[in-house]
């Protein structure tokens, strides 16, 4: 199948909801809250026609485990909610990344803590997004900046979740989850699309957790004869409850190596003008839209400034970063929290270059203005 | 093994081995002895057997607990999900595979405490699953805290006073929701349990089963129950068949809970009551 591609003018949720369903997402379980209810609005009308099937449940812990019910039993899934929800979520989202129960969950995010500003935007999830539910576990998380990236990003998630049997989260702000963009939507080719390695073979001789060299399994479809138990308590090969010492370190272990095992798939990161730059912006989503402006109007005034924008939030893109901030003489790093992705940054960067923040927490985009004079005032 | 077509729709007790059913590699079991939830499991084993139910279309879902941990046990499709969530994880599970026949197992605390949302829905929604709860009044596995079904005044390790709190009744409940299905049996007769799980399978749409079972160890220990025999032969002399009709209850026992088949309606299954999408009309103007 060819790609087909169409220019329209579409929100950054219902980009959500179209990529969503042109990676081969068949079910969708949610329940609603601003800013994120188009996400399935817009899927409650697209599922059926697609052979789909779309359910409202009672809250956002039964959206969260009917769509990992589903994805168990061999269909594409996903869930979508904001900040009070994604707090709901995160008790089966741990499910999810134990069992390795490949799922997508949008986060459009809106200014926190607890109910905070339902239509106002924020980008305080970053670090609930990493550690959100309990335990050393493996997840990724994309952040998109324009609605066409929701869009491709939603496929991505996808690919990433078959492929890698991991959790994936699409994390955005609430403007862009409400920006209208005309954008291509590419249908992608059949080899574009990743689907999970199902277990073939005899299955008697099966081990659903056994290792493999690229670290993820194939998954044993219910109805296929394999007949495994799936369990949240840390399991042996076979599947089953363990708690000696090393099996319980390897099961762990593995789920965590998975990840670095893929960096190179799952890493994705935008770098505008940081080779000669004195001072490197780090920022995503709508904040990463107003650097880049300040970047553009900077650099026309002959001021050494690039962004660093990441698309893959976690795992972070590291040893990227190390090396497009190198020579940098400092990092502005600009998020509307009170500082969260700062922390990872200072973490990296050890003190070389120095770390500088602009935060905002008013429910207010931060501004090309505000970033300009931030970094007018690190290089003074 | 699978169960095999055509067998005949019953088998005696002698006739039925359960064993040929289990992951025989995980027992010994970990149930204390004179669990219910050991008959409790026969029954609806018995009743996948007789029913013609391939354990390879099978899919049994499963919370947290004594009665959750029953699932690991079944050679089949099964999965241990997490505490309250078994009826979400089936929802969506049933609704994505309308080909497995699904059947959920949880507890007291599991389904009516932590899950009792998921219930309420569960049965209002009706997707085609069984529920079975395995009611023993009490948190068995996290050592016999109180539970919404802890009869009134009984120790528990969180009421060392005696219960204060009122009893919860499941089937009332469920039946209040909308299920089309409900049903109670005692773990003590296992044919006539297994006979009503039968019934429940059958059922098209969502239907719930209380089984009342009993933990013997724990709650049985800290209230002087006495031993297995003697905590289900007085479990079964505080219920009454519902086919006895209400004549014979008063004025003798007009406080025994029903058992059999409470509630047998007929509903639409979810899936039948798809609507095709209607296009908004826009609102004409003059
Ligand atoms: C979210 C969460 N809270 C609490 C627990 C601890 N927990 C495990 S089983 C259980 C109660 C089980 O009681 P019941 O459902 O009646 O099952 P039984 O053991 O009696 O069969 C609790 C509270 C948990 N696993 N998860
Ligand atoms: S603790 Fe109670 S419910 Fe659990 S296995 Fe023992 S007797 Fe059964
Ligand atoms: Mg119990």
């Amino acid at each position: 199948m060819l790609a087909v591609t169409k220019r329209e003018n579409v929100q950054g949720n219902a980009a959500c909801a179209l990529g969503a369903i042109a990676a081969g997402c068949r079910f969708f379980a949610g329940y609603p809250i601003t800013p994120s209810s188009e996400i399935a609005e817009r899927l409650a009308g697209e599922l059926p026609k697609v052979g789909g099937t779309f359910v409202q449940m009672e809250d956002e812990i039964a959206s969260m485990a009917a769509t990992i019910g589903a994805s168990l039993g061999g269909v594409k899934s996903m869930t979508a909610t904001s900040g009070p929800g994604f707090s709901l979520k995160q008790e089966n989202l741990g499910y999810a990344a134990m069992t390795e129960t490949p799922c997508v969950i949008a986060n459009v995010m809106r200014g926190g803590p607890s109910t905070g500003m339902p239509t106002r935007p924020g980008q305080g999830d970053i670090m609930q997004a990493r550690w959100g539910t309990h335990g050393d576990h493996p997840i990724i998380v994309l952040t998109p900046a324009s609605v066409g990236e929701i869009y491709s990003e939603t496929i991505r998630a996808f690919n990433l979740s078959e492929r890698l049997r991991v959790p994936v989260v699409v994390l955005y702000d609430e403007i862009i989850g409400h920006l209208l963009e005309t954008i291509e939507l590419t249908t992608p080719d059949d080899d574009q699309l990743i689907d999970r390695k199902w277990a073939s073979g005899d299955a008697k001789d099966f081990l659903p957790y056994a290792d493999t060299d690229d670290l993820v399994p194939p998954m044993a479809r219910p109805g296929d004869g394999y007949r495994v138990h799936t369990t949240g308590l840390t399991h042996d090969d076979r599947g089953f409850p363990t708690q000696v010492p090393e099996k319980a370190e390897h099961a762990v272990t593995r789920l965590l190596d998975k990840l670095d095992h893929h960096a190179e798939l799952i890493e994705s990161y935008e770098a505008v003008m940081c080779e000669d730059a004195d001072v490197i912006i780090t920022a995503f989503g709508i904040t990463a839209r107003a650097a880049h402006k300040a970047v553009k109007n900077l650099r026309s005034q002959g001021v050494k400034v690039g962004l660093f924008r990441p698309i893959t939030m976690w795992p972070f893109p590291e040893a990227a970063y190390k090396k497009v901030t190198g020579n940098a003489k400092a990092i502005i790093v600009a998020e509307m929290n009170a500082g969260q992705l700062v922390l990872e940054i200072e973490r990296i960067c050890a003190g070389k270059p120095e770390v500088h923040r602009v935060n905002r927490i008013d429910g207010e985009v931060i501004t090309p203005d505000e970033l300009q004079a931030a970094v007018k005032e690190v290089m003074s | 093994m699978n169960i095999q077509e055509g067998v005949q729709a019953h088998v005696s007790a002698e006739e039925f081995d359960v064993r040929d059913y289990m992951r025989l590699d995980l027992f010994p079991h970990f149930l204390c002895p004179g669990c219910g939830h050991g008959m409790a499991l026969r029954a609806m084993m018995w009743a996948l057997y007789e029913n013609n139910i391939s354990m390879d279309k099978l899919a049994v879902v499963c919370g947290i607990g004594c009665s959750g941990r029953l699932g690991a046990y079944i050679d089949s499709n099964t999965f241990h999900t997490t505490h309250g969530r078994p009826l979400a994880f089936a929802t969506g599970l049933a609704l994505a595979r309308p080909d497995l026949h699904v059947v959920v197992i949880t507890g007291d605390g599991d389904c009516l405490a932590i899950g009792g949302n998921h219930l309420i829905h569960a049965c209002r929604r009706n997707v085609n699953m069984t529920c079975l709860m395995l009611n023993n009044e009490v948190y068995g596995m996290t050592g016999g805290q109180v539970s919404p079904t802890t009869s009134a005044d009984r120790y528990t390790t969180t009421t060392p006073g005696g219960n204060r709190e009122p009893v919860f009744d499941a089937c009332k409940l469920a039946e209040a929701a909308g299920a089309g299905f409900v049903g109670r049996e005692v773990t003590m007769q296992v044919p006539t349990l297994k006979d009503l799980i039968k019934e429940a399978y059958d059922y098209n749409g969502f239907s719930f089963v209380e089984i009342m079972s009993d933990c013997t160890e724990i709650f049985g220990r800290k209230n002087q129950l006495g031993e297995s025999a003697e905590m289900i032969l007085s479990q079964k002399s505080s219920t009454r068949p519902d086919s006895y009709g209400t004549k014979v209850d008063d004025p003798f026992r007009p406080n025994a809970l029903k058992t059999g088949v409470l509630v047998k309606g007929v509903r639409p299954e979810y899936r039948d009551m798809n609507r095709p999408i209607q296009p908004v009309q826009p609102v004409q103007k003059d």
